[in-house]
């Protein structure tokens, strides 16, 4: 096994996700799988091989530190989903 | 014929000569949207009303003389992409009421130009699978056969395309998601460099692969929306300042001195022989038409779906952090409090391969594991590239298959990821190495499924992919073929 259910779990609590029992028992024999498959890359000595991000090939994007127009606060808090006056509501923090 | 049959260059034709108008071509598509859509379920979304008024408007260009090749042109665009005003989901829960407040670079470039959309196609969840079989949504159907899949994740598009739903639409290619249901589907694709369009406004899933992309009737139109949507945009920093040609005029007759390569790592066992008889009917075409073939070898072809399946998830698993619930989209109710309401609503907003590539992601990035699992597959994303950089240096195109069977079965695939993702063996290394790549139809299955011929060029070199499937497409006629009447 690469991956047991307890770190299934751990990863799944990083990313904000909690699953159920049936989903645990679906999902770490098929991520096992995955990351099985994945050791072939094992094969290959890459110790002198730099990494590729980007595949073409541009230093840095510059631009203008220009001021422009926003899309304003109407528009900005449209989608919420909950809103009062110009903020976003969630559940208490503190 | 009726209208919403015909092609992009066609309509245009027709709509320049005033033989009809931007409204009927509208309304044609709209009732054949109708009558076919129920089957099919290509779209997410639908704009008709919208469609209407932008068809009036372009009436009154062709009036004045301003119109150009996309005005009065019904298409489809992939639910993926941000269209001010009109809800873009990407085919999950977790974006099912989001309005964009702003349309993406390509959305911005199609109104100037004058294009209808029509609607919002379909696809699999944030563009993450082959077959568009969304939970929130539900599949798409191929409109060559109603119990197999369209392809993905651009099947909604594909499929509209193929079922004359829409003239013409785009997609968005991360590993193949153009090409593949482009095939499938028996029409033309196009996935452009990387750079070449801007990003700005896509729904983002793996940054550093995704790309926008056409999908039409034939290789014409591939051109034409390239004409429209190609450029620099200071918005996306990874797109690239380089002048756009007109794509159209590369569309000319004769392959003499064009050198395509075999790449013999595409050509193996375990590809449907259907599949292989009928792509290497297609190269013995473009012989034929002038090419010169030779035998070339990508030899980390094998390594590709490995390295796909770890930077793919990473970069989505950090792309998707953004679905919280606070500022917009889908919030679970009544949270007991604010981390509750973070795990409800991502857990309950989130499908299955959605979920299973966040934790795949999470884990090769997460403490102890970035080395071994993410700079590893970086490095081999390298010697992918440089395996096509020496390729180009003595062939001008790569031929290949675009996927090793036809279209699979509705459900058939959904319980084994694993061998979902191999059946993307062929497409994923041309986003690795951010080259173009083009599937044109070549042939049918006995079974009646199109099959699809991949055309992969070196960086920016879209012109010689279209030359070569303008070539072909116009030799064999196999574009020509539509499904039986819904």
């Amino acid at each position: 096994m690469k991956i047991s259910r307890a770190e299934v779990e751990h990863v799944a609590k990083l990313a904000r996700l909690s699953l159920t029992e049936d989903q645990y028992a679906v999902f770490t024999p098929q991520i096992n799988n995955i990351l099985e498959y994945i050791e072939k890359l094992n094969e290959l000595d890459t110790a002198n091989v730099p990494p590729t991000s980007h595949a073409i090939p541009l230093s840095n994007a510059f631009r203008e530190d220009e001021v422009k127009p926003s899309i304003g606060l109407d528009l900005t808090l449209a989608n919420a989903p909950e809103k009062e006056g110009s903020t976003f509501v969630v559940p208490r923090v503190i | 014929m009726e209208l919403y049959s015909h092609t992009i260059h066609e309509a245009h034709e027709m709509l320049k000569k005033r033989e009809i108008s931007a409204v009927e071509l509208t309304k044609s598509v709209c009732d054949r949207i109708d009558r076919v859509e129920n089957k099919i379920n290509a779209y997410v979304t639908m704009n008709k009303e919208e469609a209407l008024v932008s068809a009036e408007a372009a009436n009154q260009r062709y009036k004045d003389g301003t119109a150009g090749p996309l005005t009065g042109i019904p298409l489809g665009i992939k639910d993926v992409i941000c269209t001010k005003g009109l809800r873009t989901t990407c085919s999950s829960k977790i974006l099912g009421n989001y309005i964009p407040p702003y349309d993406a670079m390509v959305m911005t470039k199609l109104r100037e130009a004058g294009a209808v959309i029509v609607g919002k196609t379909n696809m699999d969840e944030f563009a993450m699978g082959s077959s568009t079989e969304p939970v929130w949504t539900g599949p798409t159907r191929n409109p060559w056969s109603l119990e197999h899949i369209s392809g993905g994740s651009s099947g909604g598009s594909a499929a509209a395309v193929a079922a004359d739903e829409c003239l013409g639409a785009l997609g968005s290619d991360t590993g193949g998601s153009i090409r593949q249901p482009a095939a499938h589907c028996g029409v033309a694709g196009l996935k452009p460099t990387y750079g070449r369009v801007s990003r700005y406004g896509l729904v983002a899933y793996g940054s550093s692969l995704d790309q926008i992309g056409p999908i039409t009737k034939d290789v014409t139109d591939l051109a034409i929306i390239m004409n429209s949507i190609s450029g620099y945009d200071p918005q996306d920093s990874t797109s690239v300042p380089r002048e756009v040609p007109d794509y159209t005029t590369a569309l000319t007759h004769g392959l003499k001195g064009i050198k395509i390569g075999l790449p013999k790592e595409y050509f193996i066992s375990g590809i449907d022989p259907e599949v292989m008889a009928a792509v290497k009917n297609g190269v013995t075409e473009l012989e034929k038409l002038g090419a010169e073939v030779l035998d070339v070898s990508l030899p980390h072809t094998e390594y590709v779906v490995a390295v796909y399946y770890v930077i793919a998830p990473a970069e989505a698993s950090s792309n998707l952090a953004r679905y919280d619930g606070v500022k917009y989209g889908f919030r679970e109710k009544s949270p007991a409090n604010l981390m509750d309401m973070y795990y409800q609503t991502r857990t309950n907003g989130f499908g299955p391969e959605v979920i299973r590539r966040i934790i795949m992601g999470t884990y090769v990035l997460s403490a102890g594991y970035y080395d071994a699992y993410y700079k590893k597959a970086s490095q081999v994303r390298t010697l992918i590239r440089q395996d096509f950089e020496e390729a180009f240096k003595v062939c001008d195109v790569l031929v290949t298959p675009v996927a090793p069977t036809p279209a699979f079965k509705i459900g058939q695939m959904t319980d084994d990821p694993l061998q979902m993702y191999l059946s993307d063996i062929f497409t994923l290394s041309a986003n690795m190495a951010g080259i173009p790549g083009m599937s044109v139809p070549c042939g049918f299955s006995s079974a009646g499924l199109p099959i699809g011929m991949q055309l992969m060029a070196g960086h920016f070199k879209e012109e010689t992919l279209l030359k070569v499937g303008f070539n072909f497409e116009s030799a064999t006629g196999f574009h020509k073929q539509k499904p039986a009447r819904q």
